[in-house]
């Protein structure tokens, strides 16, 4: 029982418990605050593994962009520190009985598939070097196109917002 | 193909086309051109007619002394098994041939007088096509091949009468008068195609003469199987062949089935001329005269119920004449005991060597009847024409109003009365002769309704051209009707001299000549009978006396019975209303309305409903109700795919 | 070095899954809903990188499609928070329950 594996199950302890009370707890702010924690910890799993990067841009988008674009939104649509309301209790069942259902059929997946690892060596550092120049290279199993089309995305992404959230203002009044 | 075949499938053609054409244009051409077609479209079938008769019975159709049938057109339209199908054709024989002249002489009759009877009637041209209709379907039924092409025809023939009887549709009587006949045969035709269908399961044949070919032989082995079981006396044979008379019955208005015939008078007074004297109701005799070989040698005591009832009907509705007011009614009464009177002789006719004389009598009769009943009906038709009214009492004296209308009824009730030499005398005489050489008591009631039927028809006379003095309101029409007379003179004409046709020579059972036997010693019994009716009613009816009031008074329940025609459409009416009504027709309605309607129409509607309703709130717009039901498929899904490839 | 077996990185990201799938039907609040889908992606983040580190790793292909799912999370939260600025606006409410107006 070394460090890492000690280390790595508190990190996943916590980063179910803060998920559980994000989905459980009736006060909004603090579930986007055990959000934020969540997703932080996840981080703290890939820095584990030794995906550097991959923390960084976790903490980066996640949870300086999305948590803190999240919080705005409950600013501008809830009167913050009131209670939610309780759910029914008719959805709570339904909902309970079907993630029940599927966490049990998906452990018995789990646990009944031998994963066996296809090569023991060559192992690729995951460095921003290394995934840069597998990402952008054009030769062999470069990734260059879907990168593109995820800029589209993005800008789409960007003017659809835009074009959804803009209040219309009525010409006629002026 | 000889010109007398091709003329022959002509004379069945040219109606039906006219029919086509006068249905289809006839309401954008003047009144008088569509007229002007269906006359000449039936004169010039008269004329060929005219000149088949002439072929077949001097020429073409005498072969070794017999008149044998001649095939002129036939083809297989229906084939139901390698023996039996339905054949289309046209058969010239002695029969059908006499049939042919007859229907085509009096429609084009009826359709020259209908062009100023009907003159400015609504729907003229519809009256010209239903005429041209019917003289197709009937011609059609005489020249049949096949006894289902006879049938087809003869169901055509109660389509046509239906849309003449109601021709004036806004009548509420009239509609009530086509449907009632419509339904009284249609009734009996059931009894007709039950009798086809056993017939040609024992003859194994729909054809005429392979049928009687196959049941009239001695040694034949379908007659074998036919009459080798019998059900209360009677061989099937003869059921089946009572059956197809059943059929006959109604379309001739026989007892119990004649109650359509006077209601029928609702219909234009041509229309009775043409349908309900001289052709349609002759149906009946003619199908009976078609078979007779079959009743005649296989099913005698089926024959003789035939003349039973023909005599019964003769009898019973020459009474029930004497005593209607309105004269189309007499008329229609009078048809159905003339009728019976050619139902009772085919039945009292035997096969053998000089006792065929009844099926001559009958054939001859249908002859002479043909004209002089035409003509009673046509000058009927004048006289209301010009008095406005059916009724007997609000007519008298027309004598010298009405002069051409008068000689030729003189003409046609002299000729009914059976006064010598009127063309009635001979063929009543044949007839009356005939039932004295085989069955003595029909003879007698022939006789006695020979005197009656002299008394009430001119009991007619005397009433409508003497009785009363003129009527103040009637106009004289006569001297610009020409289109009315010239018919009129014709069919006396015919009336007056028809027989003097050696009938035998051309018409009897078997094809060979035979003399109808003419005695002088014989035929005083009728004729002073006949005599005897009409100065009984001149006492009565000459002049306006109360003679027959008192007379009518002393018979009391009976003259009142007589009156209401024995009640007989009462009894009708109580069957149908309060048996048939309630006890089928009720309870039919109510299976129809709860369980059809209600159970299965509207319960798979209910149904239907039901389930789309329980369905309906899954679209409940609930966006988190949707990914329940999405992820639940998903994982559905991704179960049945790792199980199956686990 | 003893590593955590696979089947238990596994049993953590489908966990985590099943909680953000429970939050996602049992709330009512829309903007907690969306916290919920967070959860789902990140889970399935979590697993395409333990697929790499433990089954293939001389490729790099599962840290490509971890940073794709964060770019199209990040895409796809914006618009959410678009949509229910609007709908707030339209309803006064961010109520799941009172926003029903597409049903039959």
């Amino acid at each position: 029982m070394s460090a890492s594996t000690i280390i790595f199950y508190v990190l996943a302890t916590l980063v179910l418990v803060f998920g559980a009370i994000t989905v459980f707890s009736r006060k909004i702010f603090r579930a986007a605050i055990s959000l934020l924690l969540s997703l932080s910890f996840i981080a703290g799993i890939y820095l584990l593994w030794g995906m550097d990067f991959i923390a960084a841009l976790q903490i980066i988008i996640y949870v300086g962009g999305i948590v803190v674009l999240i919080i705005f939104s409950i600013f501008l649509t809830h009167r913050a520190g009131e209670k939610l309301s309780k759910p029914l209790p008719k959805r709570l069942l339904s909902a309970g009985i079907m993630a029940v259902i599927g966490l049990g059929f998906t452990s018995w997946v789990v646990y009944n598939n031998a994963f066996a690892p296809a090569v023991t060596s060559g192992a690729v550092e995951p460095t921003v070097h290394n995934i840069g120049l597998q990402m952008l290279n054009y030769t062999s199993y470069g990734y260059v196109f879907p990168f593109e089309v995820i800029n589209i995305l993005l800008l789409a992404a960007l003017v659809g917002s835009i074009v959804i959230a803009i209040k219309k203002t009525n010409k006629e009044e002026e | 193909m000889s010109s007398y075949d091709l003329s022959s499938v002509l004379i069945v053609a040219l109606p039906a086309l006219s029919f086509i054409f006068l249905g289809i244009l006839g309401n954008r051409l003047k009144p008088r051109i569509s007229g002007l077609i269906g006359t000449l479209s039936l004169a010039t079938t008269a004329i060929l007619a005219l000149y088949v008769a002439a072929g077949y019975f001097f020429d073409f159709g005498n072969v070794g002394g017999t008149y044998v049938k001649h095939i002129a057109l036939q083809f297989q339209w229906l084939k139901f098994t390698d023996n039996l199908s339905i054949d289309l054709g046209v058969v010239l024989d002695p029969i059908s041939v006499m049939m042919l002249l007859v229907i085509t002489i009096v429609s084009t009759m009826v359709h020259i007088y209908s062009i100023n009877y009907m003159h400015g009637e609504e729907y003229f041209e519809r009256y010209y096509a239903y005429l041209s209709l019917f003289s197709f379907s009937m011609l059609g039924l005489v020249i049949a091949v096949n006894i289902f092409q006879m049938y087809i025809f003869w169901e055509l023939v109660g389509v046509s009468s239906f849309l003449l009887i109601g021709f004036f549709f806004t009548k509420p009587s009239a509609i009530a008068a086509a449907k009632k006949a419509f339904i009284v045969t249609r009734f009996a035709d059931l009894g007709f195609l039950i009798g086809i269908l056993m017939l040609s399961y024992g003859a194994k044949t729909l054809d005429f003469f392979v049928m009687i070919d196959r049941l009239t032989q001695v040694g034949s082995p379908y007659l074998a199987s036919f009459t080798a079981t019998s059900f209360i006396g009677m061989s099937t044979l003869s059921w089946a062949l009572l059956l197809v008379f059943m059929g006959g019955a109604g379309k001739s208005a026989m007892f119990p089935l004649h109650i359509w015939l006077p209601d029928a008078m609702e219909g234009p007074t041509p229309v009775s001329a043409l349908i309900h004297a001289a052709t349609m109701v002759v149906a009946g005799v003619f199908l009976v005269a078609r078979l007779f070989p079959i009743f005649a040698i296989s099913a005698p005591d089926a024959l003789l119920i035939i003349a039973y009832i023909g005599a019964f009907t003769a009898l019973f509705s020459a009474v029930i004449a004497c005593t209607q007011t309105d004269i189309k009614r007499v008329l229609a009464y009078s048809t159905i005991s003339q009728i019976a009177y050619m139902m009772f002789a085919l039945g009292v006719s035997g096969w053998g060597e000089g006792q065929t004389e009844g099926y001559t009598a009958s054939m001859f009769h249908l002859f002479t009847h043909a004209f002089f009943k035409a003509l009673l009906f046509l000058g009927a038709g004048a006289v209301i024409h010009a008095i406005h009214s059916n009724e007997m009492k609000d007519m008298g004296g027309l004598r010298k109003m009405l002069p051409i209308t008068h000689i030729t009824f003189l003409v046609a009730c002299l000729a009914i009365s059976g006064v010598p030499p009127f063309a009635g005398f001979f063929s009543k005489e044949a007839i009356l002769s005939a039932a004295f050489h085989s069955q003595p008591g029909i003879f007698y009631i022939g006789l006695i309704t020979s005197g009656l039927t002299a008394f009430y028809m001119f009991r007619l006379y005397f009433r409508i051209f003497w009785y009363n003095p003129v009527p103040k309101d009637s106009h004289n029409h006569e001297g610009h009707t020409w289109a009315m007379n010239i018919p009129l003179i014709i069919l006396a004409l015919g009336a007056a001299f028809a027989g003097f046709i050696p009938f035998g020579k051309f018409v009897s059972a078997t094809g060979k000549a035979i003399d109808l036997p003419f005695h002088p010693m014989f035929s005083i019994a009728p004729v002073a009978i006949g005599l005897l009716g009409i100065g009984i009613a001149y006492i009565l009816y000459g002049k306006n006396n109360d003679i027959a009031d008192k007379i009518s008074s002393a018979l009391g329940g009976f003259y009142r019975a007589a009156y209401s025609k024995f009640y007989i459409d009462e009894i009708y009416l109580f069957v149908t209303k309060k048996i048939l009504f309630n006890l089928v027709g009720r309870p039919a309605a109510w299976f129809d309305r709860n369980v059809v309607n209600g159970i299965l129409i509207n319960g798979s509607a209910a149904v239907t409903e039901a389930t789309s309703e329980t369905i309906k709130p899954i679209q409940s717009g609930r966006l988190q109700s949707y990914t329940m039901f999405f992820l639940g498929g998903v994982l559905l899904l991704a179960a049945l795919l790792i199980i199956k490839f686990m | 070095m003893e590593q955590v077996p696979l089947s238990h990185v596994l049993i953590l990201s489908s966990t985590l899954f099943f909680l953000g799938v429970y939050g996602f039907f049992s709330r009512r609040n829309l903007i907690t809903m969306l916290m919920s889908v967070e959860l789902i992606l990140n889970s399935v983040n979590i697993n395409f990188i333990a697929f790499n580190k433990y089954l293939f790793p001389h490729q790099l292909e599962g840290v490509f499609f971890t940073m794709f799912i964060i770019v199209v999370a990040a895409a796809e939260i914006s618009l959410s928070i678009a949509i229910v600025i609007n709908l707030y606006r339209r309803f006064k409410t961010i109520d799941i329950e009172d926003t029903t107006t597409m049903k039959f």
